[in-house]
């Protein structure tokens, strides 16, 4: 009896303890858009992080993205030529990329290198009191650390992933054209040809809502992180793995929402 | 010195889980004065004065600044108060991020008392009344020394010109002589301003140079006020073996042996 009431204690204390982080991060993120919305602004650090966001992922987003419309295209290409379906390559290369791939690894990039150091670096200033002085020094460090650091993710994300659907489109081709046999013209007309504005666009809104979680939960971990340099390491993990996995569920939701019915 | 205490606590009270941090902190302070609070590690003196600064909110008791009760205060107003008070932290605890010149006028540029082209002039004006060459302006704060990240602290606490600045362990982590030199700039600059300054410390050498009076907290309570220079001979047996450093007295370390 005993045992069973301890393992229901456990699974109780889990579930509570998840409901108060969820509620915790909800407040987090209401404040934080608050203060978007309410001056002082601080274009000089909303600047910054979005150079920080946007033009330091570059690299890797961009390798990312051409390198999987090279798989794409090779994979399509294996499957597809069993039913002489080849024609449809390009079609797939640009619906895959432009609908999911784009956004979500982009998306895990941006999570690894930008949540990541979010955290530290907010964590760093809140383990050596500097968020503290922040407040002492008449500025709300809600508005002057995270506030920008939100809006510059949700803005920079849908810039990377433009970027992305472009050179992960432009992968696809490279192979189309220099091994599957396609013509330039044929591989660009067929990838035009089929895609709607929807597919793009979906991708996009996707790339704002992962922009804004993964901002979220990198500034989020190490706001609220304790305890010294274990603490900040911690959050740091924390930052990474929670947006990866709220990124992908999140992918669900909108591609449901958007192309479920 | 009107007869209203510019800082007036009464029963405050903190707990950390099942921890009892405060219990019940009386405290006054009067304008303009030198304020020592004094106690061991963990005795609650850091509390207090995150609790004055509004960083940690209390669970009971109430805290007066000029006979106005700021936890009953809306925010903006208590914003507004804030703007009022300077802190110097125990590590200094400098923004990396910015140059020294920033972080001195961070709360002059807050509050748009100051251009950014003006700013670094301020700085530089600031930095000499801490002793620093306008030079170190243009540094960032991790090529810094120890003492003079404390001094620039220091510059960054008064350069707003507060009327409270609360000091935070000023001398600890420093040699004996840069410690009576940043105690020397904290009286000058206390005094030049003529604020009320409220100091936290386990420095006895330190207490009895920036102090008036001095204040005694063991386990969450004042046990003791009284003049800073009767430090070692009030009278009162729990001051005394903490001032002097005593191993037998009523102060026991919660040791296990």
């Amino acid at each position: 009896m005993t045992l069973i009431l301890n393992v229901l204690a456990a699974i109780g204390r889990g579930v509570l303890g998840a409901c108060r982080v969820l509620g915790a991060v909800v407040l987090f993120a209401l404040e934080g858009v608050s203060h978007i919305l309410r001056p002082p602004f601080y274009p000089r650090l909303i600047g910054r992080a979005f150079v920080e966001i946007a033009y330091f992922s570059l690299p890797v987003v961009a390798l990312t993205a051409v390198f999987t419309g090279m798989v794409l295209a090779l994979q399509s290409y294996s499957g597809f030529s069993r039913f002489g379906a080849e024609s449809a390559i390009a079609n797939v290369v640009v619906l895959s990329i432009t609908r999911e791939l784009g956004p979500v690894l982009a998306g895990l990039m941006v999570a690894g290198r930008i949540g990541a150091a979010f955290a530290a670096e907010i964590g760093t200033m809140r383990v050596t009191d500097q968020i503290d002085a922040l407040t002492t020094l008449s500025t709300n460090p809600m508005k002057y650390l995270v506030a920008p650091r939100l809006l510059a993710g949700t803005i920079a994300m849908p810039l990377l992933v433009v970027i992305a659907d472009i050179l992960g489109v432009m992968g696809g081709w490279l192979i189309g054209t220099a091994q599957l046999g396609f013509t330039s013209a044929s591989y660009l007309t067929s990838t035009l040809n089929f895609l709607q504005p929807m597919d793009v666009i979906s991708g996009l809104v996707k790339a704002a809502v992962f922009g804004f979680v993964i901002t979220l939960m990198g500034c989020y971990s190490g706001y609220t992180s304790r305890g010294g340099a274990q603490g900040v390491g911690a959050a740091t993990t924390t930052a990474v793995v929670s947006s990866s996995i709220l990124i992908l569920a999140l992918d669900y939701v909108l591609t449901a929402a958007f192309f479920g019915s | 010195m009107s007869s209203t205490p510019k800082i007036r606590l009464r029963g405050l009270t903190k707990r950390f889980g099942a921890k009892t941090v405060l219990d019940g902190v009386d405290l006054d302070v009067a304008a303009g004065e030198g304020m020592v609070v004094l106690g061991g590690s963990g005795s609650g003196k850091s509390v207090t004065i995150k609790c004055i600064l509004g960083l940690i909110t209390p669970d009971a008791g109430s805290i007066e600044i000029d006979g106005r009760d700021v936890l009953a205060m809306p925010r903006r107003e208590r914003e507004a108060l804030n703007d009022r008070i300077g802190m110097l932290f125990q590590n200094g605890a400098l923004f990396d991020s910015l140059p020294v010149w920033e972080n001195v006028c961070f709360k002059l540029l807050a509050q748009k008392r100051i251009t950014r082209a003006k700013a670094r002039d301020k700085a530089a004006e600031v930095l000499a009344q801490v002793g620093l060459a306008a030079s170190v302006g243009d540094l960032s704060p991790s090529e810094l020394s120890g003492g003079m990240q404390k001094r620039v602290g220091l510059a960054r606490a008064i350069a707003a010109e507060p009327e409270i600045i609360f000091f935070d362990e000023p001398t600890t982590g420093l040699d004996p002589i840069m410690g009576a030199v940043i105690d020397g700039l904290i009286v000058d600059c206390v005094k030049r301003l003529g604020a009320t300054a409220v100091s936290i410390t386990h420095d006895m050498a330190s207490a009895r140079r920036i102090g008036d009076t001095a204040a005694m907290i063991h386990k969450g309570r004042i046990v003791w006020t009284g003049p800073a220079a009767t430090l070692g001979h009030s009278g009162n047996a729990m001051v005394d073996q903490f001032a002097n450093g005593s191993r037998e007295g009523p102060i026991t370390m919660e040791l296990r042996k």
